[in-house]
Parts: C-alpha cells; structure tokens; sequence
C-alpha cells in the first residue's frame, strides 16, 4: 500500500524526521486558505501515489495568494503518468506546505531488498533528481549499504554510511539521525520502502525531508489501525467494491471481463487473452473453495465495469471442485442477468460432472471450451472491439 | 528419490485441530504421508482422527520424533509458529500460511538460515514427492511418479502445468511450491541445486512470475551450475506497473521485474520458455524424449 506525500510526511512527524508543515486541501478554496495561513513562498503539491509529478507540472511555488489559486486550480483534477507509464492518476488533492530554503538536495531511502533478503540503505549527495538516472550515469554517485539483519541500525551505523555517501561535513549528524529514523520507520510501521528525495539542507544548515514516498505492507495492516484506514479508501469503483466483497482484483483497460481461481493461473490467463489479441478488462483471482456466492460477487464487480463486453472464467480445480463452481455459475446466472457472452472452461478436480451440470442448465451466452488457449481464442473474438 | 519430502518424512502439523489444517492435513495423511502429530498450544493430549496433538513443536518431536512441520496457523500468528518451528529441532518447516508480514520473514528467514532449518514459503502450496508423500495443499490425482521436477511460485499453474505433463503420460519426481510472497525460505536457485543432485530427476520446470529478481538470479545460476534442462514458464506479461497481482510478491516496482525481462534473461542463458502453461509442458515433454 503506497501512502500520498502528506501521509508519509505524517508517519515522518511521528517518528521525529523534521520536514515543512503544511496542509492537506482537496478543493481550490480550501488550498487558498492553507496557502494564506501558512504564508508565501509555499508550495502546491498534487498529492498521486506516483513519481515524476514535478516534471508533469504538478508541483508550484506560489509567491502570492493569486498564484496560490491559479496552481491549485491547475493542479486540483490534472492526470498524471507515471515515468514508467503508470496510470494516469487523477490528482484529488494538493498538500500547501512552506517554502523552503534549499541549500544542498540529497538523496535517501530505505527499501526491502528482495534479493539479498535484507533492507538496503541508499543515500546520495545528488538528489532532488531521478535516483536511477544518476546512478546509471555514474555508480559511485549512489551509495547502497545493506542493513545487517543480525545487529541493531544505529546513528553510528547510519553515519558511515552518509559520509561514505560525501554529504556535507557540517549536515552529516542530522542527515545519520534521519537515516537511523528512517530505519525506524521501516520496522515499527512496516514499510517496505521509504524514499526522501529530495532530502535537503536548508540555507540555515538544517536537514529536512521535503518529499516522503513510502509503501507500507499490506500484510501487516491488522497492527497499524491508523494506516488500515488508509487502505480503506480506494479511487476506483470497481476495486472499492472488490475490496467490499473480499476480493483480489485489479482493474486493467480492456474489455475481456476475467475471473481465474490462483492468482499465478490468473496472470497466465491475462497473458493467453493478450495473446489470443485481447485486451484483459481485469485481474480477479476467484481463491480456493469458489462457491455461488463468490462468483455472483466476482461477476457483478466484473459487469459493473461498463468496457466489458464478454467473461471468460478459467477454473483449474485442485481443492476446489469444478461441479462446485459450475453449480454456482447456474445459481449466479439465475441471479444477475449478465446480458454479454460467458466463456467458460473448467478443468482439474471433477471437471466432466462440472461440464454436465453446465450443459444440463444449456444457460443462453453461456460457451464451454475445453483449454486455456481455445478459450481465451473464443472470448476474444466474442468480446470484438479489440486490436 | 525425490526432494525435501518423502517416505521418510513425519510430519506434524502446527493447525491441525482447526478447519483448514485438519482437512489438508488428514488428506496428506491419506496420500501416504507419515503424520506423526498436529500441534495446537492448550490442545496438547487431544487427537485428531488418531493423531496426537501437542502443546509445542518441541514435544512433537520428542515425543512423536517428527522432522518436518506443517505450518497452517492464522497470518497473525504464523511468524512466530515458524520461529518455534526453527527451534524445535525439524529439519524441514513448510510454511503455507497466506499473508505474513514481510518484516517478519525478514527476521525470520535469516533465523532459519543460522539454524540450518530449510524453509518451505510461506503462502506456498507446499511440496509433493508423487507415490511418496505430499505436504501441503498440493491436489495429488494430477501427478504421478516421473523424472520431471518442477519448482514453481504459484499453485493452480502448476497444477495446470502437472495435468497436462500426466496427460502427456509423464510425471513428476517432485513438485516444490516455493511461494508468492516477497520474502520466501527457499528459492528457485536452492530447489535447482537439489534437483541437479536427485538422481530421479531429468528435467526440471520452472515457473515464475512477475516481482523481484529470483528468476533473473536462477538464470545465472542455472548457467553456472545445473547440467540438466531447464524449461521455464514466466505470468504476469499484461500486468500494470505497481499494482500487486493476487500474490504479495508479485508487483513490478518501477521498471524491474517484469516478465519480459525474467523471460529474457532466462532465453539469454539457454532456457526455452513457453509461451503458455500448455506450451510450456510441450516443451518439457519434448526435451525429455529427444
């Protein structure tokens, strides 16, 4: 779970990492007013869980209350891409913070380095840019220090690693007392990646995290109640509903509606439909004992998604029993009517008494195919629309 | 022979007395598995269908002498289940638990390596040496006995993958679940060295998907190291930057671990990697009968 700036900066206040108070506004009003109370220069920031966003023009410094109301208005309800094509995310609030006297900008984070099975520290004395661009123009530049999981993380610990990293000599004490917080951080709040950057040194020598990215785990949201309340609130419809139903789905552009049981089988069936010339409309990973229930839930989510125009549901049953899912697919489609193309195949744990039960029920748009390849060839084609 | 469980395995399941441990559990036992003991704190001196239940893992092996624990506890209290596990005096802890924080496993991880424990998982399906015996939630009617060797994160593909490889009228030496999350006890590259050292096993399959690098890793390794094939399958080509597909682990963060680039580097290596589960065994059965 990736947490907006602000909250990040939240999680920074509590555990003593100084960085600019501010406000959070998600309309042009409430921005003037936070940038009035708090007094120019400040800075607009558009509040979306993904980097590049400066470069997108959506962060400002306003000199006064009229640029305050032009940027927020620029800013509020923009779309911005990610560098690596994610989204567009819709920008739903900006955060007004004071502006700051920018001495030096470096670089700092703590991320879980799945590899190595360590956290890994990397801090750089050019920061305020793209990390993985200066990294590539020059290794040195970034310096990575992994965390020994066997010993504590301390401010002793953290200072080799920031002079190694060539900060300024006057900066390194604090800039060590905000990595060793940043381990912190990581531990107490279950983050699995935390990044400052720019980490900067104001022009009266003080360090201050001006921006905060940090991803929380999932897993670990039963222990921190205020960061499960976070997690609650999702943008987009149909994922707000999954979520509601209990389900693991992921929307995606296409128009072919998915639902496979597993989600390594689930992956592989977006990948079959891509093949097949299709554009999945979605990832919907159906679990282990998929009863009617489960599936009338699964398909209302999937229908709700006005691009779609055809289901494909691709069972594999191991535990879970295919005359089991076949018998909720007769009791979901005598509860909503789909009113598009369902291509089904089922195969695994009892599939020929799911298939009987299926041509029993002889369900009008229902189509059975008998692989993973041949139907996701049939759903692709019934769906149309697609390149 | 087959890998990490076998007719010398004894088991004993820590969740036994609950829903999901005593139906995946019984079942094991069924197939042939040695079930020696389930552990339940407060439980101990129950039985479940004829199996003794303990307080601790501790007790299950001194008692029942089982080596192999079967963790089936909730994600909350999983960790430290493992770690009891660790110390227990097991050799083996397969872990099937979904939704363990990573930190923990973190911790955890580098416990079981001090203590020389192989750690199956977690959120794995667990491991099936087919005729022999089977630890997990692995379905068993869709494998029989053979010199294929799969190693894989995911649970439903590899069934799809082994029900076709039956179908094809070959089978497996083993079927190891390593799992999805980030952080897992035994990777590609530990399971690869046991096939390459199991005289039963041929051929190996390899099934990955998107997130981190132990793919990219076993690709190096795989051309330092194993002397027999490899065929591989990678999921997850169609999956968005950022958005976490079903498994905790599988999530392209930024612009690394994506599939194309695990698939890369395994062809860069000399692994033919198939273009679909189906296609994948194809392959398999293919390079086998060459």
């Amino acid at each position: 779970m990736d947490l907006l700036e602000y909250q990040g900066k939240q999680l920074f206040a509590k555990h003593g990492i100084a960085a600019p108070s501010g406000e959070v506004a998600d309309n042009v009003d409430g921005a003037v007013a936070a940038a009035e109370r708090i007094g120019y220069p400040c800075a607009i920031k558009a509040q979306v869980l993904i980097g590049g966003r400066g470069k997108a023009g959506g962060v400002k410094i306003a000199k006064d209350v009229d640029e305050a109301r032009q940027y927020a208005s620029d800013i509020i309800g923009m779309d911005i891409t990610g560098p690596h094509g994610e989204g567009p995310f819709r920008v739903d609030s900006v955060w007004v913070e004071g502006g700051s006297d920018i001495a030096e900008e470096y670089y700092a984070s703590i991320i879980l380095d799945r590899g190595e099975k360590k956290l890994l520290t990397m801090v750089s004395a050019k920061g305020g840019m793209d990390v993985e661009a200066v990294a590539a123009a020059n290794p040195a530049d970034l310096t990575k220090v992994h965390i020994d999981p066997t010993r504590p993380f301390d401010a002793a610990a953290a200072r080799s690693i920031v002079e190694a990293a060539g900060l300024a000599e006057d900066a390194l004490d604090q800039a060590a007392d905000v990595l060793a917080k940043l381990a912190e951080v990581a531990r107490e709040e279950d983050a699995t990646l935390i990044e400052v950057n720019p980490l900067i040194v104001t022009a009266d020598r003080n360090v201050v995290a001006l921006d905060a990215k940090v991803t929380i785990d999932g897993n670990s949201l039963f222990r921190h109640e205020d960061l499960a309340e976070i997690a609650d609130t999702v943008d987009d419809p149909q994922e707000q509903m999954a979520k509601e139903k209990g389900l693991t789905y992921v929307k995606l552009d296409g128009n072919v509606g998915i639902l496979a049981n597993g989600a390594g089988l689930c992956m592989s069936t977006l990948d079959v439909v891509a093949q097949a010339g299709g554009a999945p409309a979605n990832f919907l990973d159906a679990g282990g004992g998929s009863k009617a229930d489960a599936i009338v839930n699964a398909l209302e989510v999937i229908k709700s998604d006005s691009k779609v125009t055809a289901i494909l549901f691709n069972i594999f049953g191991g535990i879970t029993r295919c005359d089991e899912i076949a018998k909720g697919i007769v009791t979901a489609s005598q509860q909503i009517d789909l009113g598009m193309p369902l291509v089904v195949r089922l195969d695994g744990t009892n599939f020929e008494e799911g298939l009987a039960i299926l041509a029993e029920a002889d369900l009008p748009n229902l189509h059975q195919e008998k692989t993973m390849l041949d139907a996701a060839r049939r759903v692709v084609e019934l769906a149309g629309g697609a390149s | 022979m087959s890998i990490i469980v076998d007719g010398n395995t004894k088991l004993a399941v820590s969740g036994l007395t609950g829903r999901e441990g005593s139906f995946h559990g019984l079942r094991n036992k069924a197939y042939g598995t040695d079930l020696v003991a389930g552990v339940t704190p407060g439980k101990g001196g129950q039985d479940v269908e004829g199996t003794p239940v303990f307080d601790t893992i501790k007790e299950a092996v001194t008692e029942a002498g089982a080596n192999t624990s079967m963790i089936f506890v909730p994600a909350r209290f999983a960790a430290p289940a493992i770690n009891e596990a660790i110390d227990s005096g097991v050799e083996t802890v397969i872990a099937i638990t979904e939704g363990i924080p990573v930190l923990d496993m973190l911790e955890t991880y580098w416990k079981a390596k001090e203590a020389g424990v192989r750690l199956i998982g977690p959120n794995c399906p667990g491991v099936l040496s087919p005729g022999k015996a089977n630890v997990g939630i692995i379905p068993d009617s869709f494998f029989d006995p053979g010199p294929i060797g799969v190693v894989s994160k995911s649970g439903t593909l590899t069934y799809q993958i082994g029900n076709e490889l039956k179908q094809a009228g070959t089978g497996n030496s083993s079927i190891v679940g390593i799992g999805g999350d980030p952080i897992v006890g035994t990777d590609f590259i530990d399971v690869l060295k046991l096939y390459e050292a199991d005289p039963d096993t041929e051929l190996i399959v390899m099934v990955g998907e998107i997130g981190g690098d132990a793919e990219e890793r076993a690709a190096e390794f795989i051309a330092a190291e194993i002397t027999k094939p490899v065929v591989a399958y990678i999921a997850g080509f169609t999956a968005p930057p950022g958005k976490q597909m079903g498994h905790a682990g599988a999530i392209i963060s930024g612009s690394s671990g994506t599939a194309q680039a695990k698939k890369d580097a395994l062809e860069a290596k000399g692994v033919r990697v198939g273009e679909s589960p189906t296609e994948t065994a194809a392959i398999a059965v293919e390079t086998l009968r060459a």
